[in-house]
């Protein structure tokens, strides 16, 4: 069960998250990523002043917003129940260590599907400047008492 | 870095198996902060009715962008990358899941120099990631 009523609903910030090196390199040595997310000088070749994180790696950051509403009394969200359904990053700029990211989430949308739900959260990811760098948009499933 | 002028609808730019086993798993949970423990324990999974002990589906997405990463030389082309996850992959205590990634390019835009690549993820002769579909300036 998704409480409806949190369509629309707007969380706040996450605290700020600095983006690590070495945290960098720890992710992308768990999803297998090629030496080119590993390797500083390759980076600053391609014109970074430190590595580039994996595409994935903002999930680590919209991790923290989903946190705050999975907490929410009202969301009335039970994580058992939750199943990962669809995710995607929308990149303005590309995410290099050293940046400093806040994140603030927001529901788009909360369906209601054959005894399931479906919630549509929006993170938005933004740097020390205040300038949007990355959207992570997840879908998450609800999985309905008989279900 | 690959010429956008020298691609063409259907040609294949990268391809790589991956074998997860339980180790890579746990070390997946605790990079990403995800530690749901159907993902690293046999009771936590059949507790809640799973076949078995599942990967992250964040971790076949993660993994599955690695060989377009390779292929492009540089993790900040990619300016668009989502997936529907659609079967789970089911990871034995010990031995290893083989996971199939083929990387095909489905649409090209010249004026914008963007490529549109989509992602092949198949486990045990089914395709594991639905959508999957990745947008790369070059």
């Amino acid at each position: 069960m998704v409480n409806p009523d949190i369509q629309g609903k707007r969380y706040p910030r996450t605290p700020s998250y600095l983006v690590g090196r070495e945290k960098v390199r720890e992710f992308a040595k768990a999803v297998m990523a090629p030496k080119e997310c590993f390797d500083l000088e390759f980076a600053k070749q391609n014109g970074y002043e430190d590595l580039v994180v994996p595409p994935t790696f903002p999930v680590v950051i919209q991790e923290q917003s989903l946190a705050i509403v999975l907490s929410d009394p009202e969301a009335q969200i039970d994580f058992a129940r939750v199943v990962h359904g669809e995710q995607k990053f929308v990149f303005q700029r590309p995410i290099i260590a050293g940046d400093l990211l806040t994140s603030e989430l927001s529901v788009a949308s909360v369906k209601s599907l054959g005894g399931n739900h479906m919630v549509v959260f929006d993170t938005e990811i933004f740097d020390e400047s205040q300038t949007l760098v990355c959207t992570a948009i997840s879908t998450l499933v609800v999985r309905g008492e008989d279900a | 870095m690959p010429e956008i002028t020298e691609l063409a609808i259907g040609d294949i730019v990268a391809e790589k198996n991956f074998h997860l086993d339980r180790d890579s798993l746990v070390r997946y949970a605790g990079a990403s902060g995800d530690f749901n423990p159907i993902h690293y324990r046999d009771d936590a999974a059949a507790g809640v009715g799973l076949p078995g002990v599942l990967a992250h589906g964040m971790l076949t997405m993660g993994l599955s962008i690695g060989p377009v990463v390779s292929w492009l030389g540089d993790a900040g082309k990619i300016i668009d990358y989502g997936v529907r996850f659609t079967k789970p992959v089911v990871v034995p205590a010990s031995g290893q899941a083989l996971i199939t990634v083929i990387a095909k390019v489905v649409e090209l835009d010249l004026e914008a120099k963007k490529a549109r690549i989509d992602l092949q993820t198949s486990f045990d002769g089914n395709n594991v990631l639905g959508k999957a579909q990745v947008w790369v300036q070059l």
